[in-house]
């Protein structure tokens, strides 16, 4: 009897340890895991917080403070009434430039890429190995070395300063992207089914549309979701080739910080960044579980 | 009415020779099965057969046509794979008529195809589902569904069987055979397991590197294999191969054999020889024509040769024990009653039937 109690002690004790332990790394984990989120954060608190702050509050307490008023003035004037280079509409010519612009351009690369994946990985042809990997190469140049070559064909096509030479170059830039996604994704779906539909008589249009598509959503989501903020945040063809009314509005923001009055309005460039932050970060708002399940998970089997 | 015919069918991939020069035929209403290890080119012909892969040269013909370079779909073909290849995002309805939807097959007929089909293979109750829902065993029934829909000219099976488990398979197995027999389609059915060949087939072709080594009915493959590549795969356990030499005894060919004792056995060779039988041999017994000497089965049963064997190691498998003998310096399996079920180390005197016994020349590997 006593051995016995004395081991329910000692287990008892041991316990107390271990539970205490795991109490500290969980204490620890959690701490750390809080203080990366703030430092992530507390930038982006900042920024929405001047944008509904009163400029002359901001000028007198410093950009870093807490509020003392609240106004909604400041995203008024960023969408329809500031001067911007001298028009004053705000930025909402930009920002339906800028969905003018990604919206074409992300069905249509994404539309080619499905299409190119589908053809390189379920239509094989003598060399089409040694395409893919051409292709893939534009993966990995970086988009100012094919300014001078972009320069030279919009300016032939008649397209400078206009939204589609813009949707023309993200299309082809992003080709790359949505075909390695796409090929990589239909990899996985088993030949076998592509050999039983051709011997039921269906066709290449046919087996995309009725066999391959209806298993591509996942992908597809990634895909769009890729583009779509890709081609929104995208800022160097956008200054680089548009000015005026026809940029996007990542190229207007820039134009607006640097817009000729000697007083800094925090509070209405706050709201300006807002604006031009918001449609990639409702996509991921509503995407982004499907986007980390697409990633990760495979065609059906 | 239709009968698969090829003749010296090549395929190469680049410098690979994948079939070098097939013969077979199928008539009509006949089940072909090709059997052979991996690699051995069953699936490529098989393909080959439903236009899946090219012809290199050769000729594939389907009912007297040539049909070298025409496409699947035209074939008159239907093919059940061995991932079954169910449309994923298709119902099980969908799934069968999917085929017809892509010919322009009219709804009513569409409809009543389906009907016929569903209630022969008894899903109906799974119309509605989709393949993940199903089980193996539905998956495999609406994947014959889809090939029975059609009512084609040829029935190919790309191991079918072989993702199901092993109690299933067995009683799939009976149901192809009792399909096979209702229908009367040609079929020709790839399999790496010998037992499905023997027990579906009414011919098999057994095939190894490219080329088929033996084309005839089942009972002729099993029992007078042409070579010791087809007697060593058809068959488990596999058939025992002794070396022996060719001698005489009282003006009687017999082949000598090592005994447990390191005395010299004489077997008694059955068959007629050949004069260009080789000195050296090797003889080639299946385990069930080895078995412990029975005096009064001597009598009655001619051909049945006495030889003692230490028994090395002894595997019950319920139905009937096999044993690893040791024979002239050669480990054998000998399959026994239970009853009469050896113990290890001991020394059994062997009845062997060299009725059944098959003799293969060595250097050409081929039956004598």
């Amino acid at each position: 009897m006593a051995d016995v109690s004395l081991d329910q002690s000692l287990d008892h004790r041991a316990a107390t340890v271990a539970a205490r332990r795991h109490f500290l790394t969980r204490f620890v984990i959690y701490g750390l895991l809080v203080i990366f989120a703030a430092i992530y954060l507390i930038p982006l608190l900042v920024v929405v917080l001047n944008s509904f702050r009163d400029q002359q509050e901001i000028a007198r307490n410093g950009l870093i403070s807490l509020p003392r008023s609240f106004r909604l003035e400041a995203w008024g004037q960023a969408w329809s009434s500031y001067c911007i280079g001298g028009t004053c509409e705000g930025m909402q010519r930009n920002f339906y430039n800028s969905l003018k612009m990604t919206i074409p351009a992300t069905i249509i690369s994404t539309s080619v890429g499905a299409m190119n994946g589908y053809i390189l990985s379920k239509w094989r042809f003598r060399g089409s190995e040694a395409l893919f990997t051409c292709m893939l190469l534009g993966v990995f140049i970086p988009g100012q070395i094919s300014l001078m070559p972009w320069a030279f064909i919009l300016g032939n096509l008649g397209l400078s300063n206009s939204v589609y030479g813009l949707v023309l170059i993200h299309v082809i830039q992003g080709i790359s992207f949505t075909t390695l996604f796409c090929r990589n994704y239909y990899v996985s779906i088993p030949d076998d089914l592509i050999k039983a539909a051709r011997i039921d008589g269906a066709g290449f249009w046919r087996i995309f549309r009725k066999i391959i598509l209806p298993l591509s959503s996942p992908i597809l989501i990634v895909t769009v979701i890729w583009q779509f903020t890709g081609i929104w945040n995208e800022y160097l063809f956008g200054v680089v080739f548009t000015s005026g009314q026809q940029q996007p509005i990542t190229a207007a923001l820039v134009a607006l910080t640097a817009s000729g009055t000697n007083v800094r309005a925090y509070d209405v460039m706050s709201a300006a960044v807002l604006i031009g932050a918001l449609p990639p970060l409702l996509i991921y708002l509503f995407g982004g579980k499907y986007f980390v399940r697409g990633l990760t998970q495979g065609a059906i089997k | 009415m239709s009968t698969l015919t090829i003749r010296s069918l090549r395929k190469n991939f680049g410098a690979v020779e994948v079939l070098k020069g097939i013969d077979l035929e199928a008539q009509n209403g006949e089940f072909i099965a090709l059997v052979g290890p991996s690699g051995c080119g069953k699936s490529t012909l098989l393909a080959m057969i439903a236009g899946l892969e090219s012809v290199t040269s050769g000729e594939i013909r389907i009912d007297g046509r040539l049909v070298n370079s025409v496409a699947p779909k035209d074939r008159d073909i239907a093919m059940v794979f061995q991932s079954y290849a169910l449309y994923p995002t298709m119902t099980v309805r969908e799934n069968i008529t999917f085929g017809m939807e892509s010919r322009r097959v009219p709804k009513p007929q569409q409809d009543e195809a389906v009907k016929r089909v569903a209630a022969f293979l008894q899903i109906e109750p799974l119309l509605g589902r989709k393949p993940g829902q199903l089980s193996g065993g539905q998956r495999q029934r609406v994947a014959m569904g889809r090939a029975l829909v059609r009512d084609p000219k040829l029935f190919l099976f790309d191991e079918p069987l072989s993702n199901l488990d092993a109690k299933l398979r067995v009683d799939m197995r009976t149901e192809i055979k009792k399909l096979h027999h209702r229908v009367g389609k040609t079929t020709v059915y790839v399999t790496h397991d010998q037992v499905e060949a023997m027990t579906l087939a009414s011919r098999i072709a057994v095939m190894h590197q490219g080329e088929v080594q033996q084309f005839d009915e089942p009972a002729t493959i099993y029992n007078r294999p042409a070579n010791m590549f087809v007697a060593g795969f058809m068959g488990s356990p596999a058939m025992n191969f002794l070396p022996a030499e060719l001698s005489e005894q009282g003006g009687r060919p017999v082949v000598a054999l090592q005994s447990a004792d390191g005395k010299t056995a004489s077997l008694p060779i059955v068959q007629a020889l050949p004069s260009t039988t080789p000195r050296q041999l090797v003889l080639g017994i299946r385990p069930e024509h080895i078995y412990r000497f029975d005096p009064d089965l001597a009598r009655r049963k001619p051909g049945i040769a006495q030889i003692d064997a230490v028994v090395e190691l002894v595997e019950p498998t319920g139905a009937e024990t096999m044993a690893v003998l040791r024979l002239g310096g050669k480990e054998i399996t000998g399959r026994f009653d239970p009853d009469g079920t050896p113990r290890m180390g001991e020394t059994v005197t062997l009845g062997i039937d060299m009725a059944r016994a098959c003799l293969f020349d060595p250097t050409t590997q081929r039956l004598i």
